[in-house]
């Protein structure tokens, strides 16, 4: 059993971080129990490592070592720190909601939401035990994942939107997550429901204020899109050159809804995006994408699983990495197919361009397959920058970089496109643009 | 006895009545042409007769050389000699088309109780059929119809039905994505298959391919049913006046 | 139980040498008692008249299986094995070699013929002429164990080639068997190629020296024919400086009511600019209708590239075993060495597969091809597993995959478990992967030209394989496609 082999010096030292952080944790009774249950499995399972098939390629024992303590709740400095960073990362027309060190702080998020949209915070909720609004904020079954409960156990804050039926909102809800102290860790979970024929889009970011280094940030979102809907949602990590990020995001997806997703990782030492999507009803379809831009000893780890539990839907996957000198990139894309499942579309698509001799790209592609009239496939390559291409570049008068460049924005585009909105668009290429121009 | 009897056939596609009540009858050395606007009912027809999956008898008989032919399994059926020529035929990887020739011919054969082709009779004929048809050799080694244009793809339908002799053919949109010279090409090969001991079903939308395969007899479907018959005169009203007369019916 | 209880105690009585000449005479029993122990190592090792150097091997292989967890990881779930209660030695009753086909048990032949094995071997054993072009088999029959009948030795002997049963091998070639064997599974490198380190009963030799192209294809067929008798082959396959040799091995088995377990080793070793081609039909006896039975299938088959401009080529036609558990990979060691995987998989009833292959890319230049066609139907599991893996100093490794599955009905499940890892930026690496079914057009459309449901899926999904099919030597592509006709019988509803 696993039990035997987390080491009991770390297990101790869980234990201490968690009895540290009880008192700083919301809620009560029910809460609370859910809370100890959340990390009893993750006190007994400990950190996942290389022997968890799904960690297989991202061994946390040996790249994060511990859990480090959790951060204060953020004083008047922090806030303005933070301020600072909010102001360089978001996009114009968001409404911005952000958290500061896992606490949501109201004096730098917009306050004047549209009509068909509530925000509340996850601590408010959780303190006034309102016993309706609370029921399942932090208990998901949807996904195991020993991640995933200590983030139940210790989730400090978060957003809790919900969308009206059939409100079709126009600006996109931008969730801000930033972090000034150095060596702590935050820990946030958020929610997103979408009603009925309701259209959003929900943006997260992950930035540092000047200054915050080495810190942890342990995020997962909820999301329930339902009949009808449609969610598009953009998460770009863009953390400190020596933080951790692991997020975890559960998506459910109703009848003829649609889904569009797109993560770019470009910060972060270390960084896992899991994401679980499931389809509940028939008729819907999801456009699941990824970019890893990754340079330095920076190890980024996209794990997808799209699960098709109902007929009639469709997904599509493009996952492209950009690795130079000694980064390491992780793909693992999972698509199952349920017994009933029938016409089930599902395709995936993992590119890896390799820059630098010293980096390593792993993908795991994986089917899993139970129906029979479905029509499924993946592909994945893995290869250098074409010396052709490069070279009709150079001829033309580009420099190596300026030429690299070209090439890689063309190479990632593909997953980018699927940015429906030109706005939210550029804010990602903007991302992408930052990783470029920092590569010098 | 008429080689096919068609009698108040009534078909349903999911819960949706396609047919209602059609009636037709064709006779040894004949060529009938059906003609009818889209959702008429005409690919149905020709489905049924061939026993697709997927179509509802409810009501109705089909009749061919006196026995009924909605008992027997689809193959039965090609054994007894129906050939349905398909609007759209399909693509089989890995599968050479001469293999599949051969060994569909000798499953008809067997059908009946005859002996199977010898390789070399087997091949001569092919080439003879395939080189009156213009198709290269080098297409029979091809998977079936594996990157065939639309015109390569009718005139194998054309060489199967020359290769198998069945009494009955049904022709279903043979015309559809062809250009002129590759439809007199198949035409062709189709006018060469006629004869006093087989019969000729050819579904079409418009009346050009009648120019080059001349029926005896015209029927206008419209809604299900037969609404008209006559001679090939009826195909050149038809051009002039448009299917519209008849949608009312 | 008492009598072989004796056997055993005088086993353990005669020192090494002793019996090294005189064992056969002495022991009289056939099988090994049931289960598994240093005493039953002792018994197979002292059977076989092995030196001593040979018993330590399995000894040692014993004492670190002893230490190891069956693996849990591959897609397959069967009832516990205990292994306590095998046998895992058996041989069959005429021990002496042979030289005619007049010498051989009319039973053993009978059931060759029963099994549908074509006679054509049959007339080789007996120097039938064949027509001019046709080339030539030569069958090492391994039959429960122990080899029966080897022909064309002679003809091989004037090539220089070495083609023997292993347990001969260890006898008369010790320096080649104690360079090779192991080298490329170690004795230590998974719980069932340990078991078989341990107790293996016999298998193939094959050497072929330097700049030696094989005059002949070097045929082996396995049958599985004693209740509860676990198999344990070993093969090892070297291919010497720039020689060239292709092995085929097919293996059909007996109907069964109980599980039997089958756990090989095949190592193939290539040198500088030699080849490999080892090709495989499998069709053991899958379980009943209601998936009782069936044989467990776990075998470790590994190739080492290990000169430059080597090549080593895995294909198989599995249809057969209860369990599959098979990964026949390639370490691609040598600069320009190549590396092929041509794989079918047919699983039908309540078969499980888990099957793939490694290509491991250490030198330069190396390049793989990987072919993988899965076929599930009724209620069986079909899994591809592959890795593919390029190494630092790997500059310029090509790898590309294509795994495709073909799903016959809505209670079977396909899986494609591919790894794909890259750690040199001039490593090209290309996977595709496709599930879908045999369309219904399709379908219609060979029924209305006659062909019966079963014929029509015969043919589409021998169009399927094709690509793969064609890898296999000539002999075993007929059979091979007749068999994939018969394993997918009954699963047209």
């Amino acid at each position: 059993m696993d039990v035997a082999l987390v080491k009991p010096a770390t297990e101790r030292a869980t234990r201490e971080l968690f009895a540290a952080a009880r008192d700083r944790l919301p809620g009560s009774g029910p809460v609370s129990e859910a809370r100890q249950a959340a990390f009893d499995d993750f006190a007994r399972r400990g950190l996942p490592y290389r022997r968890i098939e799904e960690w297989k390629y991202t061994d946390l024992r040996t790249l994060l070592r511990e859990i480090a303590p959790l951060a204060a709740a953020p004083d008047q400095a922090a806030l303005a720190s933070a301020a600072k960073a909010v102001t360089a990362y978001v996009a114009g027309d968001a409404y911005k909601l952000v958290l500061v060190d896992g606490v949501f702080a109201p004096q730098l998020s917009d306050q004047t939401p549209e009509t068909g949209v509530e925000v509340r915070a996850l601590r408010d909720i959780l303190e006034n035990n309102d016993v309706a609004a609370r029921a399942d904020l932090l208990t998901t079954t949807a996904a195991s994942d020993t991640m995933i409960s200590l983030n139940t156990a210790m989730a400090t804050d978060g957003i809790v939107i919900d969308v009206a039926e059939n409100a079709k909102l126009t600006r996109p809800l931008h969730i801000v997550h930033i972090a000034t102290q150095s060596s702590t860790a935050a820990f946030t979970r958020s929610l997103l429901r979408l009603a009925n024929g309701a259209q959003a889009t929900l943006v997260e970011s992950f930035v540092a204020a000047e200054g915050a280094a080495a810190y942890q940030a342990h995020d997962s979102v909820v999301l329930w899109i339902g009949d009808d809907a449609g969610l598009q949602h953009v998460r770009l990590v863009e953390d400190a050159r020596d933080a951790a990020n692991i997020s975890t995001a559960i998506v459910t997806v109703g009848a003829k809804a649609t889904f569009n997703s797109l993560n770019l990782t470009s910060g972060a030492a270390v960084s896992r995006y899991q994401g679980f999507i499931k389809f509940s009803g028939e008729g819907s379809h999801a456009d699941v994408n990824g970019v890893n831009l990754l340079n330095g000893r920076q190890h980024g780890d996209t794990t997808l699983v799209l699960d098709h539990a109902v007929p009639h839907c469709s997904s599509n996957e493009v996952f492209r990495a950009v690795l130079d000198d000694q980064a390491h990139s992780v793909f693992q894309g999972k698509i199952i197919v349920r017994p009933d499942a029938q016409k089930t579309d599902g395709r995936m698509m993992t590119r890896a361009l390799l820059l630098s001799d010293g980096a390593e790209a792993d993908n795991k592609p994986e089917l899993e397959i139970f129906a029979d009239d479905v029509s499924c496939g993946h592909g994945a390559t893995i290869g250098a920058l074409d010396e052709s291409l490069l070279f009709y570049l150079r001829a033309r008068g580009l420099s190596e970089k300026e030429a690299q460049a070209l090439l890689i924005q063309a190479f990632v585009g593909e997953a980018i496109e699927s940015v429906a909105d030109d706005g939210l668009r550029d804010v990602v290429i903007g991302a992408a643009e930052r990783w470029l121009a920092a590569r010098g | 006895m008429p080689l096919l009897e068609v009698k108040d056939l009534q078909v349903r596609v999911e819960e949706r009545e396609i047919l209602h009540g059609l009636s037709l009858t064709v006779n040894k050395g004949e060529v009938h042409a059906i003609m009818g606007p889209n959702g008429s009912g005409k690919s149905t027809l020709s489905h049924v007769i061939a026993g697709k999956p997927g179509y509802e008898v409810t009501g109705g008989q089909i009749l061919f050389k006196g026995e009924d032919l909605l008992e027997m399994e689809p193959d039965e059926r090609a054994a007894k000699g129906v050939f349905l020529a398909f609007q759209y035929p399909v693509e089989i990887p890995g599968v050479a088309t001469m293999t599949f020739l051969r060994t569909a011919l000798n499953a008809q054969r067997k059908a009946r109780g005859e002996s199977e082709y010898s390789t070399p009779n087997f091949l001569k004929k092919v080439r003879e059929v395939a080189a009156s048809l213009n198709i290269p050799q080098d297409m029979l080694r091809r998977g079936i119809n594996v990157g065939f244009s639309g015109g390569e793809k009718k005139r194998n339908e054309v060489l199967q039905m020359a290769l198998f002799e069945p009494s009955l053919c049904i022709l279903d949109e043979m015309d559809s994505g062809l250009d002129i010279d590759a439809l007199r090409v198949a035409a062709d090969g189709v006018n060469a298959l006629r004869s006093p001991d087989r019969a000729m079903v050819v579904i079409t939308h418009y009346q050009r391919l009648l120019n080059y395969i001349v029926p005896d007899v015209v029927h206008v479907m419209s809604k299900g049913r037969v609404v008209k018959s006559g001679n090939k005169d009826l195909a050149l009203e038809l051009e002039a006046s448009g299917y519209a007369q008849f949608e009312e019916a | 139980m008492a009598a072989v209880q004796e056997t055993v105690d005088r086993v353990r009585q005669i020192d090494v040498d002793q019996y090294r000449y005189g064992f056969e005479t002495i022991i009289e029993s056939e099988k090994a008692p049931k289960g598994l122990s240093e005493d039953t190592i002792r018994f197979i090792s002292a059977k076989k008249n092995e030196p001593a150097w040979m018993l330590e091997w399995r000894l040692e292989a014993y004492r670190r299986w002893l230490t190891m967890q069956e693996p849990t990881w591959a897609r397959v779930d069967y009832p516990k094995i205990d292994y306590q209660d095998l046998y895992y030695y058996s041989a069959p009753k005429p021990k002496k070699e042979i030289a005619s086909l007049d010498e051989i048990d009319p039973e053993i032949l009978k059931t060759y013929e029963k099994l549908g094995i074509p006679l054509r071997e049959v007339e080789v054993l007996e120097g039938v002429v064949r027509p001019e072009g046709e080339r030539k088999v030569a069958v090492d029959a391994v039959f429960d164990s122990v080899s029966v009948a080897t022909t064309f030795q002679e003809e091989l002997k004037k090539a220089g080639v070495i083609f023997m049963p292993i347990s001969h091998a260890i006898q008369q070639h010790p320096e080649l068997v104690k360079q090779y064997l192991g080298s490329v599974v170690p004795t230590s490198d998974n719980f069932f190629a340990t078991l078989n380190s341990a107790v293996f009963s016999d298998g193939s030799f094959v050497y072929v020296p330097p700049g030696v192209r094989c005059p002949m294809e070097l045929s082996t067929y396995f049958r599985i024919n004693e209740r509860n008798t676990g198999q344990f082959e070993r093969t090892l396959i070297i291919a010497d400086k720039g020689s060239y040799v292709s092995y085929l091995e097919g293996c059909t088995a007996p109907q069964r009511d109980e599980n039997q377990l089958h756990a090989a080793v095949v190592e193939l070793v290539t040198l500088d600019d030699a080849e490999i081609k080892y090709s495989t039909v499998q069709n053991w006896y899958p379980g009943n209708s209601e998936g009782k039975g069936g044989i467990f299938n776990f075998v470790t088959k590994r190739g080492d590239c290990r000169g430059a401009n080597s090549k080593i080529s895995w294909t198989q036609v599995e249809t057969g075993s209860a369990i599959t558990w098979k990964y026949p990979s390639c370490i691609l060691r040598g600069d320009n060495s190549r590396g092929e995987f041509y794989s079918i998989a047919i699983s039908n009833g309540y078969q499980q597969v888990d099957s793939g292959t490694k290509m491991l890319h250490l030198g330069k230049n190396t390049t793989s091809r990987i072919i993988s066609k899965g076929i599930a139907a009724g209620k069986s599991q079909n899994t591809y597993r592959g890795l593919v893996t390029a190494h630092r100093k790997a500059t310029n490794a090509r790898n590309f995959t294509a795994c495709d599955s073909l799903l016959i009905g809505d209670k079977c499940g396909a899986h494609t478990v591919p790894y794909i890892e890259a750690k040199n930026t001039s490593a090209l690496f290309e996977h595709e992967a496709t599930t879908s079914k045999i369309s219904e057009d399709v379908l219609f459309y060979c029924v209305q030209r006659g062909l019966s449901q079963e014929e029509a899926v015969g043919l589409v999904v021998n169009g399927f394989v094709r690509d793969v099919l064609q890898q296999l030597p000539m002999e075993f592509a007929v059979e091979a496609q007749k068999l994939i006709s018969i394993s997918l019988e009954g699963s047209v509803g």
